[in-house]
């Protein structure tokens, strides 16, 4: 697999924030690669360093020390800046921050207007971000007439405008109801695999990273595990011992696993719960 | 006596312009006091402008909210006493901070109902308490304490109010689970102690299933159900349809019961559920 975003060795202090110890540094060095067309989830309690990092993805952030390679470009390269910008887009936690326009569909246009994309085109774009964030309907409406959710879907849509190859989303769906949850994570999903868009998706909610093809869980400023869904939620123990949440369904086979019953060692969401329940008791039956 | 009543409520945006939106149509709900409501809705719903209504932010275009049996809109001049009983944290109340410590900021609501220098003291300290600050962030600046803090001191600045009626909106957005669990604990802990009444609106199936003694469901802005959170819950398919869900445990527990394994479908914990399995499979 290629390689797009290279993060080496990186440490990251805040201005005003003094000391040598780890506990100055919000990110402690920090390694990991994110390859072309990955869907990755990054997960991890306030404070550990997720958001800080999704920022030096496109060079918001410079790392104090160590670097980063976005596609073979270095973040601290000032002079390219805008490729960076334009190859890695950014969706923010709270959408009220990143809205600018009067008009829906002109703050969806806002950034490929800034890239210079022909009108034309900017129409096309546009109208498809917006079906895709489902939206279309709102087009004309004033965006503060707009929910806290709605506002949302359409700063992701200003991002998928712009075509970037890497969409970076921090939590874009804490303050969505659990339909517009399924909707963002749906749409996120297809521009993934249609669309081969690499997506680094920052979240709370579990039930989202288990669509990832990757995991990685950040605890003080590093990285405490990675790797597929079900190699991390396998590590119940670990994540409950660092209070992180793991879906109801992974609990409940683990709960009754530890009790002796012989079921597998890790499910991630509720088919996968129920078959491996329904397996179990149509055995029991067999054995009599 | 029923602590809150809506009657009727209709309200509607922006009327007489080309934006004017119905936000809420024809709402009746009683809440009685010492209850612990959980309310959810999908976007645009109508909750937060109802939740607004309850305390008179915004006036009902038709209808009327009572409170402990007083019609809050009877005297608009006394619309302010209307908010201290009716206690509101809005989404994201850690941006409303704007005192130079943390102690100064939770007394400003206490000091605007009047109250003697002594009974201030006491109710922000017994607010941090609930909302688990400790003493010496007091005299710290609010913007020194971290997310979690900043809203937790937010929050205190209404509990120390001591309304009747406790309104939160999403109280935990943003948190990660371990500032939503602590959180949510406190929450429980102060409703446990004070015997006050608490509305909790939620995108969160999974915590208000654990929590909340009734669920108020609003869709489209009528209310659609109100009733005990097993009920509520146990109408998986209907929540679905109008853009909400059912806590993952409890979705578990209805595939396994249309699969012929006869358990309760109706549960609402991990810890319900693993029993109800372990019974079934002993």
């Amino acid at each position: 697999m290629e390689e797009f975003i290279e993060v080496k060795d990186v440490y990251f202090q805040y201005e005003g924030t003094e000391g040598e110890d780890s506990s100055a540094f919000a990110l402690n060095g920090v390694n990991m690669t994110i390859n072309k067309g990955e869907f990755v989830a990054i997960v991890g309690h306030n404070g550990s360093g997720k958001s800080t990092l999704a920022k030096h993805f496109n060079s918001i952030y410079l790392p104090t020390t160590g670097d980063i390679f976005v596609d073979g470009i270095n973040t601290k390269d000032d002079d390219r800046l805008f490729e960076i910008r334009k190859k890695v887009g950014l969706v923010l936690q709270n959408p009220d921050n990143q809205i600018v326009a009067g008009i829906v569909e002109e703050d969806v246009a806002f950034g490929c207007e800034n890239i210079g994309i022909p009108s034309k085109e900017i129409r096309i774009r546009v109208d498809n971000a917006l079906k895709a964030v489902d939206m279309y309907d709102y087009r004309t409406h004033s965006p503060d007439k707009l929910s806290g959710g709605q506002k949302q879907r359409i700063a992701i849509a200003g991002i998928i405008a712009m075509e970037p190859e890497c969409i970076v989303l921090d939590e874009p769906t804490a303050m969505l109801d659990p339909q517009g949850r399924d909707e963002v994570i749906h749409t996120i999903t297809e521009l993934n695999r249609n669309m081969g868009i690499t997506i680094i998706l920052i979240t709370h909610y579990m039930e989202e990273a288990v669509l990832a093809d990757r995991v990685i869980v950040m605890d003080s400023g590093n990285v405490l595990t990675s790797g597929t869904p079900k190699e991390v939620f396998a590590q119940v123990e670990l994540l409950k011992q660092r209070r992180l949440d793991v879906p109801q369904a992974t609990e409940l086979i683990y709960k009754l696993a530890g009790c002796g019953f012989e079921l597998p060692k890790c499910v991630l969401n509720e088919e996968e719960c129920v078959q491996a329940l329904i397996k179990y008791c149509s055995l029991q039956k067999k054995n009599g | 006596m029923s602590v809150v009543r809506a009657e009727n409520i209709r309200f509607v945006y922006g009327g007489g312009t080309s934006f004017e939106k119905t936000a809420l149509d024809d709402v009746n709900f009683e809440i009685e006091e010492g209850e612990f409501v959980g309310i959810i809705g999908h976007t645009g719903s109508g909750k937060s402008t109802l939740v607004q209504l309850l305390n008179g932010l915004i006036r009902p275009t038709e209808g009327k909210i009572y409170i402990n049996g007083k019609d809050i809109w009877e005297e608009p001049k006394k619309i302010r006493e209307v908010r201290f009983k009716v206690g509101m944290v809005f989404q994201y109340p850690e941006y409303q901070l704007f005192e130079e410590t943390v102690y100064k900021d939770i007394s400003f609501g206490p000091k605007n109902m009047g109250l003697e220098q002594d009974e201030i003291d006491k109710r922000v300290r017994s607010a941090a308490e609930f909302t688990g600050l400790r003493e010496d962030q007091l005299e710290s600046s609010p913007f020194e304490l971290s997310g979690g803090e900043k809203r937790r001191a937010a929050i205190a600045g209404v509990i120390a109010m001591d309304p009747d009626v406790l309104i939160l909106d999403e109280p935990t957005a943003g948190l990660d689970p371990l500032g939503r669990d602590a959180l949510l604990s406190q929450i429980v802990d102060y409703h446990k102690v004070r015997k006050n009444t608490v509305l909790l609106v939620s995108h969160s199936m999974e915590d208000i299933a654990r929590i909340a003694d009734r669920i108020l469901v609003m869709s489209k802005g009528k209310k659609w159900m109100l009733d005990t959170t097993h009920n509520v819950f146990s109408r998986g398919k209907e929540l679905e349809n109008i853009g909400l869900r059912v806590p993952q445990i409890t979705k578990i527990m209805m595939m396994l019961r249309q699969k012929g394994i006869n358990v309760d479908p109706t549960v609402l914990t991990v810890e319900q559920g693993f029993n109800e399995i372990v019974n079934y499979l002993s």
